[in-house]
């Protein structure tokens, strides 16, 4: 269920240096998410897709992986022509749908998409443990990337150790309905999770112990810049300058 | 719930990270190096919890279960909670880079409410103050949860006021829902491994 899909592959995304990617994410992320002009969108699509590209990922892949997320979005969308003032283009009962609301909604909705779809590109396909890694390296406090390579080491393990909790209560012929027994059944459910994971947290605690922890990670592996990273950095620096210039001009 | 990418202005979005990263900061302070796996496996844990569905009706909806993390892990919540959004945006696209700091904020400030509010009951647990726990826990959890993304979005513009109302209205449920779990898991922590909450009974 936590199977980072998207990591295995042998294109020039998958390669580049985890750290080029998290910033060329992040700045993206932040234009792509402040900018409303239909003209900078356009821009920053060119950019997605260039990734696209490079990524030589499926594409009903990526899609599916997309719409999924998208019920909120989509439910922004639908609302939209409705709440927001301006032309009324076309009226339904006490409802009236406004032309600007349409194109805003609309705007929303490929905003929203573009920075999925592109941190999907860059980020989902560098593997939890190389972005933490990466943000180690970024000067992220060390506390907290050492709290992100244990806890996507466990959700694994938490994972496996609840759906066996799941298969022993459907054994003994539980389902799921709307009634308080239910929600009892659930709670005693998350209640052992977090009880067996506690226990385990102390276990492992004192084998790391065992072994020499001090509380922290040495690093040993230390990134390096290969000649196609500094290339792709310095494209997507000239992109995201364009854009950012597109964007935030004031004329 | 989730805020997508793409949708709060700048000055919530630059807001909503400022106050995750004091929070953040503060309980990264909290937390000591020997403590740094137990977190993690408990972070985990509320993780996988929060994915469960459980029945309502004829849908079904997810449990947020901030409220109980809150209790347990006090300040500690800002950086699980992070960890567990950061997690969920880079393996299922859940949520987004941008809006990581008003998620985080929506998500772990009610947990540190949560925290207050039920904190100085469980020195006493009862069965009455067990109960008022879960409860509080889940109005605060949940509810303040609710709240803030309702408010984030009525601030971002008139059109959003009625997704917002929906959004108020999607919670209660949930609220009352989490009041029921969280109860019963309080119990049972007290019963069986009342260290967790870091209440010594005998």
């Amino acid at each position: 269920m936590f199977h980072e899909r998207f990591v295995k592959g042998e294109s020039l995304i998958h390669s580049l240096d985890p750290r080029v990617k998290l910033i060329v994410a992040f700045l993206y992320a932040i234009m792509v998410a402040l900018s409303s002009k239909i003209s900078s969108l356009i821009l920053a699509s060119f950019f997605t897709a260039f990734l696209f590209v490079l990524s030589r990922l499926q594409i009903c892949q990526v899609l599916k992986r997309i719409l999924t997320v998208n019920y909120f979005i989509v439910l922004l969308v639908v609302v939209m022509p409705f709440t927001f003032p301006g032309r009324v283009l076309y009226s339904l009962g006490p409802l009236a749908m406004s032309k600007e609301g349409l194109i805003y909604g609309f705007t929303l909705f490929w905003k929203s998409n573009l920075i999925l779809t592109t941190m999907l590109l860059l980020l989902s396909t560098a593997g939890i443990f190389n972005l933490a890694h990466a943000l180690h390296h970024l000067h992220v406090p060390e506390k907290l990337v050492q709290l992100i390579f244990f806890s996507f080491r466990y959700i694994h393990v938490l994972q496996r150790e609840y759906q066996k909790l799941g298969a022993a209560i459907k054994l003994r012929g539980f389902s799921p309905q709307t009634n308080l027994y239910t929600y009892k059944t659930y709670a005693y459910l998350i209640a052992s999770l977090l009880i067996k994971s506690y226990d385990r947290s102390e276990r492992v605690y004192k084998a790391m112990r065992c072994r020499g922890f001090q509380g922290m990670f040495p690093t040993y592996k230390h990134f390096q810049m290969s000649p196609r990273d500094k290339v792709f950095a310095l494209i997507s620096g000239i992109f995201l300058s364009l854009l950012g210039f597109y964007t935030f001009r004031p004329f | 719930m989730h805020i997508s990418e793409g949708i709060l202005p700048a000055p919530v979005l630059a807001a909503g990270a400022i106050l995750s990263i004091g929070g953040i900061a503060l309980g990264l302070k909290k937390l000591d190096h020997e403590r740094i796996p137990q977190t993690a496996i408990l972070s985990s844990a509320f993780f996988v919890a929060s994915l469960i569905h459980v029945p309502l009706g004829p849908s079904s909806v997810h449990l947020l279960l901030n409220g109980l993390a809150g209790i347990i892990l006090g300040w500690i919540s800002f950086p699980a909670l992070f960890i567990a959004l950061f997690l969920q945006a880079i393996l299922f696209q859940f949520g987004g880079l941008t809006v990581l700091g008003v998620n985080t904020f929506n998500m772990a400030f009610p947990a540190v409410a949560a925290y207050w509010a039920c904190r100085p009951l469980l020195k006493r647990p009862t069965k009455l103050n067990i109960g008022i726990c879960g409860a509080l826990a889940a109005i605060i959890g949940v509810g303040l949860a609710g709240l803030f993304v309702a408010l984030e979005l009525a601030v971002t513009g008139q059109q959003f006021v009625p997704v917002a109302k929906l959004v108020l209205i999607a919670h209660l449920p949930v609220i009352a829902i989490e009041a029921v779990i969280t109860t019963v898991v309080l119990g049972f922590l007290v019963k069986v491994k009342p260290e967790i909450l870091g209440i010594d009974i005998m």
